[in-house]
């Protein structure tokens, strides 16, 4: 019954980003499977533009995130770059992946998880993505507890963000410079052959605040030379605050009276001053604090309330903040409210 | 004698990019994948090696593809299969399961036959690579 040694059909060893020569490109590119333009060709880039859908991505971004406008010009940058690769590649002209591994650095608030999602969003849309799925993880996820533990959980999670970004939040602490034997820096090497080896299946977003993402790039230069941009997200400006909260308030059907406006203002103004100021996520609490304030004042009158009293946040209800007590000379050690 | 077990079995050897389209087909059906190893092609022989744990929570095939190409490189002479899990009330069951690696050389099976009381014939089937020792069964080779 047994047969004389074949060759082996198929059961070649490719991964699905690169296929064998003679097979046309990579399938990523949906306009290259139409036939190669002539070099005389003339093609319309606001077209591409319009199959893909990205300038609602471009829309949601302007009308949801205030200010950012670095983050803003860049991720311009990068979708143009991309639609202007996927030309050219129409044209038959090679085109090198680009290396879209970044690091978000900034303070605390600033909207990095945010955009961090926008921009898989963004790159599926353009095609770089196959899925365009967020995976945020922390150290937690990657760094095993004992020998031989790091690797498969990173690896584990790398599997899992294939096809879309991998997050990586508050990345800094994935390697401790006091503990050289700490299993971060397993972890980090696994993420270095990754972000190397698989560009075409993920792409790799470190966040961490702008000093300590700092240090962390200065003891891992590999890391630092991979990561192709480096967007750093400014601290915003109360009129950027300002119009933060009244986004939040309009999401939460919420109004503020003109002398509402203003407390809010003054607020805002001096909890920027105080310590542990988080900008978007101060501002988020602020909100949450005037309607638990708001609330109790409600309960206690014996009046009928009205669709009116229920949407309306008055001063007091931000009057009652530790903030403005503090700003008057009395400073305690607690968190302020 | 070329085995035929799991689904495309029938079919030519898929190539990469059809694994990849059908581990896809799995994935967006919510079934795990895993992928096992053997170099005992008996077809009763159901429990294969497990090459790493079953991969939940999979967006993308990259990954099952990434782990096939590893355990083709550490068993480049064994039979490896791709496993899809229905974790769904009511199936709890593999929904797909099919080869994406078979050693390059399949000699086949014997038919054994033994004599049993009053003249009955029992029949049974040998694999010829069973005759050597597990590891060292197709070309001496994992």
């Amino acid at each position: 019954m047994s047969e004389a040694p074949t060759t082996r059909i198929g059961f070649g060893m490719s991964s699905p980003g690169q296929k064998s020569a003679g097979e046309g490109a990579s399938e990523e590119e949906p306009a290259s499977e139409e036939e190669t333009l002539s070099p005389d060709a003339r093609v319309s880039l606001v077209k591409e533009r319009e199959a893909t859908g990205i300038d609602e991505v471009f829309e949601s971004l302007d009308a949801d995130l205030v200010g950012l406008t670095p983050v803003k010009t860049r991720i311009r940058e990068i979708a143009a770059l991309l639609l202007v690769d996927r030309a050219r590649g129409r044209f038959g002209l090679s085109t090198s992946r680009p290396n879209l591994h970044m690091s978000f650095t900034g303070s605390p608030g600033t909207g990095k998880t945010t955009v961090a999602m926008r921009m898989a969003d963004m790159l599926h849309r353009l095609g770089y993505l196959r899925r365009g799925h967020l995976v945020s993880v922390t150290r937690d996820d990657l760094v095993g507890q004992y020998v031989g533990h790091t690797a498969p959980k990173t690896k584990e999670v790398l599997k899992r963000a294939m096809g879309g970004v991998l997050f990586i939040d508050e990345a800094y602490y994935l390697y401790r410079e006091d503990n050289e034997r700490d299993y971060g820096q397993e972890s980090v090497e696994i993420l270095l052959q990754v972000m190397e080896n698989h560009r075409e299946d993920l792409v790799v977003i470190l966040a961490g605040y702008k000093d300590r993402m700092d240090s962390f790039f200065a003891s891992n230069p590999g890391m630092s030379s991979r990561i192709a941009h480096h967007i750093d997200f400014p601290d915003y400006t109360l009129d950027e605050l300002d119009d933060i909260g009244k986004l939040l308030l309009r999401a939460e059907g919420y109004a503020l009276t003109p002398e509402g406006e203003q407390t809010f203002r003054k607020y805002l103004d001096n909890r920027k001053a105080q310590p542990r100021f988080a900008n978007a996520r101060s501002v988020r609490n602020a909100i949450e604090r005037a309607r638990l304030r708001h609330a109790s004042r409600m309960m206690t009158t014996d009046e009928s309330v009205g669709r009116d009293e229920l949407t309306t946040l008055m001063p007091e209800d931000f009057l009652g903040s530790r903030v403005f007590t503090e700003a008057n000379g009395e400073k305690s050690n607690s968190d302020p409210a | 004698m070329r085995i035929t077990q799991g689904t495309f079995s029938f079919l030519p050897d898929l190539t990469d990019d059809e694994i990849t389209a059908q581990i896809q087909y799995a994935l967006d059906n919510n079934w795990p994948c895993s992928v096992e190893f053997t170099d005992d092609p008996h077809p009763r022989n159901v429990y294969w090696d497990m090459w790493g744990l079953p991969m939940f929570d999979l967006a993308d095939a990259a990954g099952v593809l990434a782990e096939v190409n590893a355990c083709r490189k550490a068993k480049p002479e064994q039979y490896i299969r791709i496993n899809a899990y229905n974790a769904n009330y009511g199936k709890q069951t593999v929904a797909l399961s099919y080869l994406v690696q078979r050693p390059s050389d399949e000699p086949g099976f014997r038919l054994d036959r033994q004599e049993v009381k009053d003249r009955q014939i029992r029949y049974s089937l040998h694999p010829y690579a069973a005759d050597a020792p597990p590891g060292r069964r197709y070309n001496g080779q994992q």
